[in-house]
């Protein structure tokens, strides 16, 4: 399978790692959406919803939210690429719970770790019958 | 009749049926999306009874959740 590029505002990386933090113990969540010129999925917009189980070692989107933002990408013309979460105490790699729960083979699944809390690392990965592949991400 | 399938017209049979838009648009793992009908969610338990009507906008979203 060829490997996806993404790229991601570092703005945007900035204020997904504050929100990130914010949320502090629990894990932050949302979406991820924006244009693909080139064959590379270019992030235009991060979503901030809320976990709705409120946990440092779950997360689920609020559907309703979810809704609000599928329709926002509409009107602004971008693509849904995905979803994100933070990992406050693991790394930037998916669980075997986020691996199951990746039933959407077409999306990325993007993973910010706070493990190293002044070092943020994020990571983007295509997950598709519970195999995980890291893809090219570019924080630029 | 026609219908709006995330945000996109689409012609379907008079009376059909959320499980049968579902087998019809090829959903991926059907089991595990969300179908909200004119912004109000469709319980999972309804899908095969519940029909659409004229002007109906549907949305198929995938619950999305992990852990770490």
């Amino acid at each position: 399978m060829e490997i996806t590029m993404i790229t991601l505002k570092k703005s945007d990386f900035g204020e997904m790692v504050a929100h990130a933090r914010k949320h502090l113990p629990e894990e932050a969540c949302g979406l991820v959406a924006g244009v693909t010129e080139d064959g590379v999925k270019k992030i235009q917009k991060v979503y901030y919803l809320t976990n709705t189980d409120h946990s440092s070692e779950h997360f689920s989107l609020d559907p309703r939210e979810q809704l609000d933002a599928v329709r926002d990408m509409r009107a602004n013309g971008y693509e849904p690429f995905g979803n994100w979460h933070s990992h406050p105490e693991s790394p930037s790699r998916p669980s075997e719970e986020d691996k199951r729960l990746a039933y959407d083979s077409s999306a990325s699944y993007l993973i910010l770790s706070l493990m190293e809390p002044e070092h943020p690392v994020l990571n983007s990965f295509h997950i598709e019958g519970g195999v995980s592949e890291k893809e090219e991400l570019a924080i630029q | 009749m026609k219908i709006i399938v995330a945000g996109v017209e689409k012609e379907v049979k008079d009376g059909i049926t959320i499980a049968e838009l579902i087998r019809q648009e090829n959903v991926e793992t059907p089991e595990y999306v969300t179908v909200s009908v004119n912004d109000e969610f469709a319980k999972s338990e309804n899908f095969q009874t519940q029909t659409l009507s004229e002007g109906d906008r549907i949305e198929f979203l995938y619950f999305m959740g992990g852990g770490q």
